[in-house]
């Protein structure tokens, strides 16, 4: 029971991870990404497969998987920054697909739908179950400390101020004088980056990765993650993440309580009821938990 | 290899024609309503599952199922709409599409709740492949079912042109699409006209949802899988353009089938992702689109 914890709060990490680089792009930059799960994919998939074919350093692992999914997020911007949000939305989403294409045909490189196993991290097999899983509960919590401060204070900087009056109003952002597509493509990148290195995490605690293992699905775990928890704000990013866990992993339990529904339907229950809260919280509670706040300067 | 040129052509104009369906109807709630519903994936699968009712519980014939697999699919559209995305609209047209994204993953897992993972398949008759010589392009062999789908993908078009441009509704729908301000200032009640475009168009939907499912199989994620290829042909065309869209599913359908040659089939669904790319950087409003910015 600590073990699967354990790994839950791993997992929680990772979402959180990810919902602070979603909230970069979408929370302060405004720019919609439904391709969560393509960049989680590649910075699993290219950190997995420096470390287990090339026997590179998890850490260099990690750099490259940072800097592949961001690139992949430059490049998606750059093509969509200047066209409404509704394009980004399809091209984002048919990343994530192309994506996990990819990764079930590419067999020469990824393996195909076996997936990549004995991916190496520190410790394992050294140390004991529970505390290997300790370990990188402290590493993935690390990280996202790390990076919540970091982009909290991105976002009271001015970089932060711009990429808001953008995502207000892009056109009165350039008016002033801010090359909007500039920060748009950093922004993007960036926020990538964060859902590569989670993808990265993923793929090291896990010791084994395949296509099946990003499925769509988890898009909408970590835009439910950042609704809920509030859209801007960091905090709230890592909050719902780890709401969203605690909701998807409680329901696990349930199967036993309805004898006559078929496991089948019952993960069918499941998923849809991530899609159903996902409708509740836009209705009921669309700033999220946490929801922004935003101090007008005092005139100097 | 050059010799597959005829073969691939006809097999791509003819998917071209069923991806047309689904294509405009996802590209005639975006007119109306400005935003992408995601949900038409799953109101493809709908569209599948309630034509396979229709025709294997209630013995109607395909044609038959074909128009029950529209009203079912199409009330389901007006009903989703109603109940989820309706009161999203006054958050914008983004919060829409992320809750259309949510829907179609409620509504995939309810048909998955109802009937199962396993592949089902409709009640036709098993015909003959005919064999046509084109002399020096060589053989080809046309899928009757193929033809029996584009036909009926076509007089389903057919009846969607007629409608839109002969009848009073019709042309109301097309006013509100092209400026809803003044369509509102000549008394047309636009939501009245949200009502018949998510019919139309989710009913279309599953319309080629149905249609696509004939050719292949019926199951949770029968529109899912055709998606991208929805996107693609509405992109290419130009979003909200119907005639476009007709021409966007004629180049991914082709499109797909001639990857062929140059790409291992499994990749054939990337074909749409990455037309969509071209366009998007070439030429935003697609062929015959308005402005895309």
């Amino acid at each position: 029971m600590e073990n699967y914890l354990l790994a839950m709060a791993v997992f929680a990490g990772c979402y959180a991870l990810m919902a602070l680089g979603l909230n970069l792009i979408f929370g302060l930059a405004g720019m919609v990404n439904l391709g969560l799960v393509g960049f989680f994919a590649v910075g699993a998939y290219a950190s997995a497969l420096l470390t287990v074919k090339l026997h590179l350093p998890m850490l260099a692992g990690w750099a490259a998987a940072i800097a592949l999914a961001s690139l992949l997020g430059a490049a998606m911007a750059l093509i969509t920054a200047r066209l409404r949000g509704d394009y980004l939305a399809i091209v984002t989403l048919g990343f994530s697909e192309v994506i996990r294409l990819a990764a079930s045909n590419e067999i020469w490189l990824t393996n195909g739908t076996d997936g990549i196993s004995a991916i190496p991290a520190p410790g394992r097999g050294v140390l004991s179950p529970l505390l290997f899983n300790l370990q990188f509960v402290v590493i993935v919590w690390a990280v996202v400390g790390l990076a919540a401060w970091a982009l909290a204070r991105l976002s009271a900087a001015p970089f932060g101020r711009v990429l808001r009056a953008i995502r207000e109003d892009d056109m009165i952002a350039a008016v002033a004088g801010k090359r909007v597509l500039a920060f748009k493509v950093q922004a993007f990148a960036l926020g990538a980056g964060l859902l590569g290195l989670a993808g990265a995490l993923y793929a090291h605690f896990n010791a084994y990765i395949a296509p099946d293992g990003f499925q769509p699905l988890i898009t909408i775990y970590v835009v439910l993650a950042l609704t809920a928890g509030g859209t801007g704000t960091m905090r709230g990013a890592v909050l719902g993440a780890v709401l969203v866990i605690a909701l998807t992993e409680s329901t696990r339990f349930f199967g036993g309580v309805i004898p006559w529904l078929k496991p089948v339907q019952f993960a069918a229950l499941r998923e849809a009821a991530i899609g159903i809260a996902l409708i509740l919280v836009l209705y009921y509670r669309p700033d999220g938990i946490i929801p922004e706040r935003i101090t007008p300067q005092e005139p100097a | 290899m050059i010799g597959d040129f005829p073969q691939l052509l006809i097999n791509g104009l003819l998917a071209g024609t069923q991806l047309a369906v689904p294509a405009i109807g996802f590209t005639t709630v975006f007119a109306v309503l400005r935003f992408p519903n995601f949900a038409v994936a799953s109101h493809a699968t709908i569209g599948a599952y309630a034509g396979y009712l229709a025709n294997t519980a209630f013995g109607l014939p395909a044609g038959a199922a074909l128009l029950v697999a529209f009203l079912v699919a199409g009330l389901f559209g007006v009903a989703s709409d109603e109940i989820v995305l309706r009161r999203l609209r006054s958050s914008g047209p983004l919060t829409v599409a992320i809750a259309s994204v949510a829907l179609t993953i409620v509504l995939e897992n309810a048909v998955r709740f109802g009937f199962g993972n396993d592949p089902r398949g409709y009640d036709l008759a098993v015909l003959r492949d005919w064999r046509v010589d084109l002399g020096w392009l060589g053989l080809v062999r046309i899928g009757p079912q193929q033809v029996i789908n584009a036909g009926a993908a076509a007089i389903a078009m057919a009846l969607l042109f007629g409608f839109l441009g002969f009848t009073r509704t019709g042309k109301m729908m097309r006013a509100v699409a092209d400026n809803p301000m003044l369509a509102a200032l000549k008394g047309i009640n636009a939501e009245t006209v949200a009502r018949l475009a998510n019919f139309i168009g989710m009913g279309l939907a599953g319309y080629g949802g149905m249609l696509i499912a004939m050719d292949t199989a019926v199951d949770p994620l029968t529109g899912f899988r055709v998606m991208l290829s929805i996107f693609a042909a509405a992109v290419v065309g130009g979003l909200g353009s119907i005639p476009g869209a007709v021409l966007g599913a004629f180049v991914i359908g082709v499109g797909e089938e001639m990857s062929v040659l140059l790409f291992d089939p499994t990749y054939r669904t990337a074909v749409g992702f990455f037309a969509i790319l071209i366009v998007l950087t070439l030429r935003p409003r697609g062929l015959l689109g308005e402005r895309a910015v």
